[in-house]
């Protein structure tokens, strides 16, 4: 018995693969948006993003046409992020306030919300158009 | 050595050494401590207020935010405390989901506070293999629940998701992986030079003192008490099951109450919880896991409900405690959050009494404290912000009484 036993596991971890999500390039390249645009026009490669675990809850989308505007989704959202809209009785969706637990959808009596796969929902403004779905 | 002076020393409510805002004042003579005094309430976040203006389906999805480790354990007690004054029979296999996701997100949180421990001594290799360990759990959680924290699978009334049976593989690879890395973690943590020469007899809690102070969970148990909410009050499906509270005994010849001991009962607690999912997985019963589908029933049921009820879960820190009040109105009328480490956090003054300052990192992190849990005040106007006294508490309380009466 070692009196360092984490040792021998120290040596053992240089041979195996890195545990961590790789980094979409390879190197850190010299401009990000350079790097993307070299992607799309297909002369460089990118590690693929970690892939998603089933019924992931991403950025919600809203059917307006089936919606009966029965406001049980603004009933039971627990972050306040739903408003309803009385001259057109739908619904507008404030994805920053979204908390993404899913409730709406479960509740919802015409299934007209549901969970994209979209994550990617990072902006400089609270209220740009992407924020806001309704 | 008596002669030397004594310096007082600030340390917080931000600071390196510390993972979450509190301040600690430290007596300081030479290298020792001479006395420890501390304030809690740097993080308060007014969670039972906002609480209190929402019904209790929009607040079990705010329990999971209130710590984000044992996130499960809040919205359980919260659930159990509604579930019983609104006289709501929870489905037997929602029970059983429930228990699984409690035990795995043990795991996941000892693990991490391994990892956390080991970092505080200084013992990074250590801390990066605990915390690869653990993304294994935390890939299970995902996997059944869609999210890392923050789960958002108990609901009032049962569990949001089920399981079925092609996930149960996938359970099995992670319970399995955890009994092969069982020998490797206790031979890592507990049979290094360096951990025992920094843990054993630092931070001594006594059996008495333990249980002077009300401590709760682990802390509690390394200290040779037998308590575990899982074995003396059964919830959820652990009145099934075979559930002994974990004493440092099983692994150590005699209980200390130190620092080596809370590791001691943190590593074979993983170990228990993974026989414990393993029997849980056995006798899962059938569906269904939610008692109502209808939302709008749940809802109706609540605000029909009046009573007020306690709920206790064994979270990984110890005992989290929810209080709540309901008057036939759509809100709780009352509403109190006591996490574990509010009974937990006395203990320092004792423990921290007569150390060095180099060991003061890993005997605060022994307890593995959680403040956002635990603020539930912050003194914004009336008096000095840092004292409460009794007197002035039984003030505001009466008047908080009257108040509501009038």
């Amino acid at each position: 018995m070692s009196i360092v036993p984490a040792f021998p596991e120290v040596l053992r971890q240089i041979l195996k693969k890195p545990v961590t999500n790789l980094f979409p390039a390879r190197y850190l390249p010299k401009s990000i948006t350079g790097f993307l645009n070299k992607v799309a026009a297909g002369e460089a490669t990118i590690n693929p993003p970690v892939a998603l675990p089933p019924n992931f809850r991403g950025k919600i989308t809203y059917d307006r046409d089936i919606c009966i505007g029965c406001k049980l989704c603004v009933r039971v959202c627990p972050a306040h992020a739903i408003e309803f809209l009385p001259e057109t009785k739908t619904v507008r969706i404030f994805v920053t306030q979204c908390i993404f637990c899913a409730q709406c959808n479960d509740v919802c009596p015409v299934t007209c919300l549901h969970m994209s796969d979209e994550f990617m929902l990072a902006d400089t403004n609270r209220y740009s158009e992407n924020l806001i779905v309704e | 050595m008596s002669n030397k002076p004594v310096y007082t020393i600030p340390i917080g409510p931000i600071h390196p050494a510390l993972k979450e805002p509190i301040l600690f004042t430290f007596d300081i003579q030479g290298e020792v401590i001479n006395a420890v005094d501390f304030a809690p309430g740097k993080v308060h976040r007014g969670v039972e207020w906002m609480g209190m203006r929402r019904n209790p389906v929009q607040i079990v999805h705010l329990c999971d935010r209130i710590c984000g480790i044992c996130g499960v354990s809040h919205t359980l007690a919260f659930a159990r405390a509604v579930e019983q004054i609104a006289e709501i029979e929870v489905p037997e296999r929602a029970h059983y989901v429930r228990s699984i996701i409690a035990e795995f997100e043990r795991i996941q949180s000892h693990l991490l506070w391994a990892g956390v421990a080991a970092h505080e001594l200084g013992f990074d290799t250590l801390f990066h293999l605990a915390w690869r360990v653990r993304e294994e759990a935390m890939d299970v959680i995902e996997y059944l629940t869609g999210n890392r924290i923050n789960y958002g699978i108990v609901q009032v009334g049962g569990v949001r998701r089920d399981f079925t049976e092609d996930q149960f593989p996938r359970i099995r690879k992670a319970l399995e992986t955890y009994e092969g890395l069982v020998n490797k973690l206790v031979t890592l943590f507990l049979e290094d030079t360096t951990i025992k020469l920094r843990c054993m007899n630092t931070g001594v809690l006594t059996e008495k003192d333990a249980l002077e102070l009300c401590t709760v969970g682990p802390t509690a148990r390394a200290s040779g008490l037998k308590m575990d909410v899982r074995a003396d009050a059964p919830y959820a499906a652990y009145g099934d099951i075979d559930v002994k509270a974990i004493l440092p005994d099983v692994y150590a010849d005699c209980i200390k109450g130190d620092v080596y001991d809370r590791i001691v009962v943190r590593l074979f607690e993983v170990v228990d919880s993974v026989r414990i999912i393993r029997d849980l997985m056995d006798q899962m019963p059938a569906w269904p896991v939610l008692w109502e589908t209808r939302y709008a029933k749940i809802l109706s049921t609540c605000k029909k409900a009046e009573g007020e009820a306690i709920g206790r879960v064994e979270a990984p820190r110890g005992e989290c405690f929810h209080y709540v009040r309901m008057n036939g109105s759509e809100a709780p009328q009352q509403w109190k959050v006591k996490a574990s480490t509010y009974s937990n956090q006395m203990s320092w003054l004792k423990i921290l009494q007569g150390e060095q300052i180099a060991d003061i990192p890993i005997i605060v992190a022994s307890i593995d404290p959680c403040m956002s849990c635990t603020d539930r005040v912050t003194v914004i106007r009336d008096g000095s912000p840092d004292v409460m006294t009794k007197d002035t508490l039984h003030r505001l309380s009466v008047e908080k009484t009257r108040r509501l009466q009038a």
